[in-house]
């Protein structure tokens, strides 16, 4: 663990900040089940944080009350030094934390400009009247926000497919388009929910060096869910393990792989 | 020229008319179904109500007056003013923006993720709601709505038609201007489905409602916006066909036209809906000018449902909707 947050830089040079997001006491449960168990942890500006653990582990659960889509039953959660009350996941979304979904959730009838495009809703706010009439800020606005959108198109090598729907793409492509969505937002924190499950291994590859790349180039907060460990291990600055919904372990790489609870959960150790 | 030709292209230009009618009430179909799933049975009657509420206040009549003076005994019926138009066009839409409101913060909002089936029932509940209501609060009555559009025969028509084939045309000012209305109208949805911010929302909304939530989009302003579009629409509606034929209660029933109108268009698009209320309209008047008198008359009744009924059968996804892919 981490004993100071005090900002530092990583062997690569890249600048890690304070806490940006804390999870407090965790606990959520539906109906009978209890999907995470009393957990804690922090994402500190400009890391990638990772979430592992095996097949039902409560990960996916804890993407969703960190983007709203579920409230916990107890615990806190502070973002940027802020308590948050419970919210909706619109809301969340426009206070800067995007996300992917694991079986990915696009506009398949939209054009893949388009859908990026969506990713600026939070940052677009002129009216309708002003829109209607199509003139200064409304088509400032519009110009400025498809220059971010090109750009993040072009660092995602996806520009030969801008005007193609989203419907007629390879998975592997879909993926990366939702990226480029979540990406478009300008998140303060980057939710991937699985975002290597069903590639094989070039894709993976890929994906790999464009989350590497985003935080390396916007400096993007990434905090991503994956059961694969050994791709976590190469990507991540810390670690966190869940089992059974709770926490066994937390820490950077290294020390994760040598947790004993963690060898024990990943081999199959019997639970008491 | 040949006498019958002559009368068929009248008769065809009347059907261009009467098709736009139709298409003005299937907008509104399309726009709630695209963005949200539901099929709106309640289109008609909303546009039954939003006529019966222009005129209402308008008017300056009490709503529920009878009601009240069932109760009361009182004997209240108008506020004693008259609105100009433009005025109570646009008080009728701030009505039509609250039921839209209403509609899906007790309706609609409950039943996200259900099956289509149910959603139709809950827009059928909705349909006998709003017609009694509207019978509540304005009266059974048939009245006269006048907004100042421009009604009967065009002349300019009749005499150019008169000097080529020395034979009138009877073409009504107010299917002209209806033309045009529906032409600005749907001109104006497309634009605004593709270039602005909310349209682009309302398409997200449509297409997958947890990415639309997950890049910041509140699903209820959206549906709100959405209902409170297909009120505009039919307001537009309920103003022309009232104008046309005065504000009654037989106005609900035109939203039964407008399924062969969907079922030819398709019911994913805008204007799919234009072009299937044009080849209905036209189909039934030359139909009933063609073969009509060899078989009896009164084909307009039906004609629309066989035509719906046969493409049912040969493309069931309409002219323009989105093709039914079924993966196995």
């Amino acid at each position: 663990m981490l004993d100071s947050v005090e900002p530092y830089t990583t062997e690569d040079g890249r600048k890690i900040g304070g806490v940006v997001m804390e999870m407090k006491n965790i606990t959520l449960r539906f109906g009978g089940v209890t999907a995470i168990q009393d957990i804690s942890f922090d994402i500190r500006d400009g890391e990638i944080r990772a979430i592992i653990g095996p097949n039902g582990a409560g990960k996916s659960s804890m993407l969703n009350v960190i983007s709203g889509f579920y409230n916990p039953q107890e615990g806190e959660v502070f973002y940027k030094g802020e308590k948050r009350p419970p919210m909706k996941p619109f809301q969340v979304a426009q206070q800067g934390i995007a996300r992917t979904f694991q079986n990915i959730a696009l506009f398949e009838g939209m054009s893949v400009l388009d859908n990026v495009m969506t990713g600026r809703i939070r940052q677009m706010k002129a009216g309708l009247f002003a829109q209607a009439l199509w003139k200064g800020k409304a088509e400032r606005e519009e110009v400025e926000n498809r220059e971010v959108v090109e750009k993040v198109i072009d660092f995602l090598e996806i520009q030969h497919i801008r005007k193609t729907p989203v419907g007629r793409l390879p998975y592997g492509l879909k993926k990366r388009v939702e990226l480029a969505r979540a990406l478009a937002a300008e998140p303060s924190i980057l939710l991937l929910d699985e975002p290597m499950a069903g590639m094989n291994v070039e894709e993976k590859e890929d994906m790999s060096r464009f989350i590497l790349d985003v935080n390396d180039e916007f400096g993007t907060t990434i905090a991503l869910i994956e059961h694969d460990m050994g791709v976590v291990m190469d990507l991540s600055d810390r670690v966190v393990v869940m089992d059974y919904g709770k926490k066994i372990g937390d820490g950077t790489p290294d020390e994760v792989r040598t947790n004993q609870d963690v060898i024990d959960a990943y081999l199959g150790v019997a639970h008491d | 020229m040949p006498e019958q030709l002559v009368f068929a292209m009248e008769v065809f230009l009347n059907g261009l008319m009467a098709g736009v009618l139709y298409a003005l009430v299937a907008l509104g179909f399309v726009l709630i179904y695209k963005a949200s799933g539901i099929f709106n049975y309640a289109q008609g009657v909303m546009a039954l109500f939003a006529a019966l509420t222009l005129v209402g206040i308008m008017d300056g009549q009490v709503p529920f007056s009878h009601l009240i003076n069932a109760v009361f005994g009182t004997e209240i019926h108008h506020f004693g003013w008259h609105l100009p138009a433009l005025l109570a066009i646009v008080l009728t839409m701030v009505v039509m923006i609250a039921l839209a409101w209403l509609v899906n913060h007790f309706v609609f909002r409950h039943l996200v993720n259900q099956e289509p089936i149910i959603l139709f029932m809950a827009s059928i509940g909705l349909a006998y709601f709003l017609e009694g209501m509207g019978d509540i609060m304005w009266g059974a009555d048939i009245k006269k709505l006048d907004v100042g559009l421009p009604q009967g025969i065009n002349s300019a028509i009749d005499e150019i038609t008169f000097g080529i084939f020395d034979y009138g045309f009877f073409i009504d000012n107010l299917d002209i201007v209806a033309t045009g209305i529906a032409a600005l109208l749907v001109v104006g949805l497309v634009i605004f489905a593709q270039y602005t911010k909310q349209g682009r929302a309302m398409r997200a909304v449509a297409d997958d409602h947890q990415a639309a939530l997950s890049v910041g989009i509140s699903l209820n302003y959206i549906w709100v916006m959405v209902w409170s579009l297909a009120g505009f629409v039919a307001l537009v509606a309920g103003i022309v066909w009232g104008t046309k034929s005065g504000v009654q209660f037989s106005l609900s029933l035109i939203a039964l036209k407008a399924l062969p109108v969907l079922m030819l268009g398709g019911f994913t698009s805008i204007p799919g809906a234009i072009v299937g209320g044009l080849i209905i309209g036209v189909g039934e008047k030359l139909f009933e000018f063609a073969i009509g008198p060899m078989i009896g008359g009164a084909t307009e009744n039906w004609f629309a449902y066989v035509l719906a009924l046969i493409f049912l059968v040969f493309r069931p996804q309409g002219l323009f909707g989105e093709k039914i892919i079924e993966r196995v």
